[in-house]
């Protein structure tokens, strides 16, 4: 039995939730179902073995159970009825319960965990409770889990997820996946949750990593079952490509003392050829579509990195071309810093400079970071160090702070002159 | 089937001022979307309010009741009108009061209303 509760708990938990809300009709009480049922899997399971199908086995003993207490407590019943107001609009809601339902199978239904998906990235919940509830109920995560994994106080997390599950309950939130009509909205709102999820795990790699849950493997987990469930949308695939290619670097950018390894300076050696490879499949098979999106430019931009065997390898004209094409369609000050690294690369830090003249990013570290790079290329040792210092006064993490002060350091003590 | 509060929002100073273009087409696009709300049965209630100053907040307090001048919240926004619609789901909500924000040209707040 390779197999561990704890396994399947990972898996399972979330698509079991998302049937449950269907079948109960309300969020509270399928996450009081599930958890109860967990608990009877841990008695059970040691014994007689992990069912075959241990989700189908979760959903009827979760469903069975929450059924049962509704009918010891009458007041829970008139809950249960009101709690169907959370109604489905593409399937038939399920009849209120009767008898021979205790010996009905329930499995998990795919689909309700894309109703999950964007019923918890719904677009009336800030993005944070978007976040906070997609953890919760497709991940499984304890509360405390989340609070710990974005350094908020578990309090603080408790009242975000109670407040956006109170919102769509009072708000009666359909549950289902919304119309072609709106699907790119919605799924635009999906997709960028998601991808939060995954910087935060990512931009947190450095000091505190190991007492954190790792987002970026959630984040990606979430973005297989999207993919699976989604397989015809071109940006569901272009996600997904983006943070394997982004994942394969992760153990190169940060080196033996915690401190971050640049792009150009990583060990390529140390890339994950498994996740460089899937990665790639991903991009062609996006290239193929020929429908693009911001994920997948910004993956195509992730597959030029990856398949230069050293930096100096980089093809960075195909780089601008693409952030020229990412512009095009998200024309905001970050994409217009990236393209100005790029040209930088391509056409010297002068080059790179007149491409930044016109962003406008002033608290925002990696603008100042950047412009810092190129000024010392392009020889203005005094005006560099003034930009570092804004940079590092602006960084949040102590391995980018070691970083951008030992970059600091060479700019300061190197000789004045041009050598980009 | 539940009901939204679907309320217009604008400066407190704000006067309308019928005789301007602007304000016509406003009205026009207004009549036209509550049209529209009585033959699709969403209509419960609609109505426009007279600016904020001209309210009074009146109180209770052990038997006394006292009065004061000017709107209960000191904002700059104010409540300018208000639309009661019943709708299947918030989505059928939100798609309402996105008509209402187009016919207004205002910032439309939806509540579900409790019950």
């Amino acid at each position: 039995m390779t197999d561990t509760l704890d396994a399947v708990f990972r898996r399972e938990a979330g698509r079991c939730t998302a049937t449950l809300i269907r079948v109960l009709g309300d969020i509270d009480l399928a996450e009081d179902a599930v958890a109860e049922a967990f608990v009877i899997a841990a008695e059970q399971w040691p014994k007689r073995g992990i069912p075959p199908n241990p989700g189908g086995w979760i959903t009827t003993t979760a469903r069975n159970r929450a059924i049962d207490r509704l009918r010891r407590e009458s007041t829970r019943v008139e809950r249960y009825i009101a709690a169907h107001r959370m109604h489905t609009c593409d399937t038939e809601p399920d009849p209120t319960p009767e008898d021979e339902d205790l010996d009905r199978f329930v499995d998990v239904v795919p689909d309700d965990q894309l109703r999950l998906m964007f019923l918890c990235c719904h677009p009336a919940l800030a993005a944070d409770a978007q976040v906070a509830l997609t953890l919760r109920l497709l991940g499984g995560l304890e509360t405390s889990e989340i609070a710990s994994a974005f350094l908020l106080p578990e309090a603080t997390m408790a009242q975000r997820i109670v407040r956006a599950k109170r919102k769509l309950r009072h708000n009666h939130a359909p549950y289902r996946i919304p119309g072609a009509a709106e699907l790119p909205d919605r799924l635009h709102a999906v997709l960028a949750s998601i991808y939060l999820i995954y910087t935060e795990g990512h931009t947190a790699t450095a000091g505190v990593a190991l007492t954190r849950v790792d987002l970026s493997t959630e984040a990606i987990r979430l973005g297989r079952v999207l993919a699976t469930l989604m397989p015809d949308e071109p940006e569901v695939i272009g996600l997904l490509a983006l943070m394997l290619l982004t994942e394969a670097r992760r153990s190169a950018r940060v080196d033996a003392d915690g401190s971050m390894v640049r792009l150009a300076d990583q060990d390529r050696a140390r890339w994950n050829p498994n996740l460089i490879e899937e990665g790639h499949g991903l991009v062609r098979a996006c290239l193929r579509r020929n429908q693009p999106g911001p994920f997948q430019i910004q993956a195509a931009i992730a597959a030029v990195h990856s398949d230069a065997p050293t930096a100096t390898d980089t093809d960075w004209s195909q780089i601008v071309a693409l952030y020229d094409q990412l512009y095009a369609i998200q024309p905001n000050p970050v994409v217009a810093l990236n393209r100005a690294v790029a040209v930088g690369a391509v056409d010297g830090p002068s080059a790179g400079l007149d491409a930044l003249a016109t962003v406008d990013l002033g608290d925002y570290q990696p603008y100042h970071a950047a412009r810092a790079d190129l000024l010392i290329r392009a020889g203005h040792t005094d005006e560099a160090i003034a930009a570092y210092d804004r940079a590092i006064e602006l960084t949040a993490t102590s391995a980018e702070r070691e970083f951008l002060s030992r970059q600091r350091q060479r700019a300061a003590t190197t000789p004045h002159g041009p050598h980009g | 089937m539940p009901q939204y509060l679907l309320s217009v929002w604008h400066d407190d100073d704000y006067v309308l001022d019928f005789a301007t273009p602007d304000a016509q087409r406003r009205v026009a696009q207004v009549a036209a979307f509550n049209d529209e709300l009585q033959r699709s049965g969403a209509w419960v209630f609609a109505a426009g309010l007279h600016p904020a100053s001209s309210a009074t907040v009146v109180r209770s307090s052990g038997g006394e009741v006292s009065m004061t001048d000017g709107p209960y919240a000191e904002t700059k926004e104010q409540m300018g009108g208000f639309w009661v619609v019943q709708a299947a789901d918030l989505d059928v909500a939100l798609d309402l009061a996105g008509r209402a924000a187009a016919a207004s040209e205002s910032p439309i707040e939806v509540r579900p209303m409790e019950g």
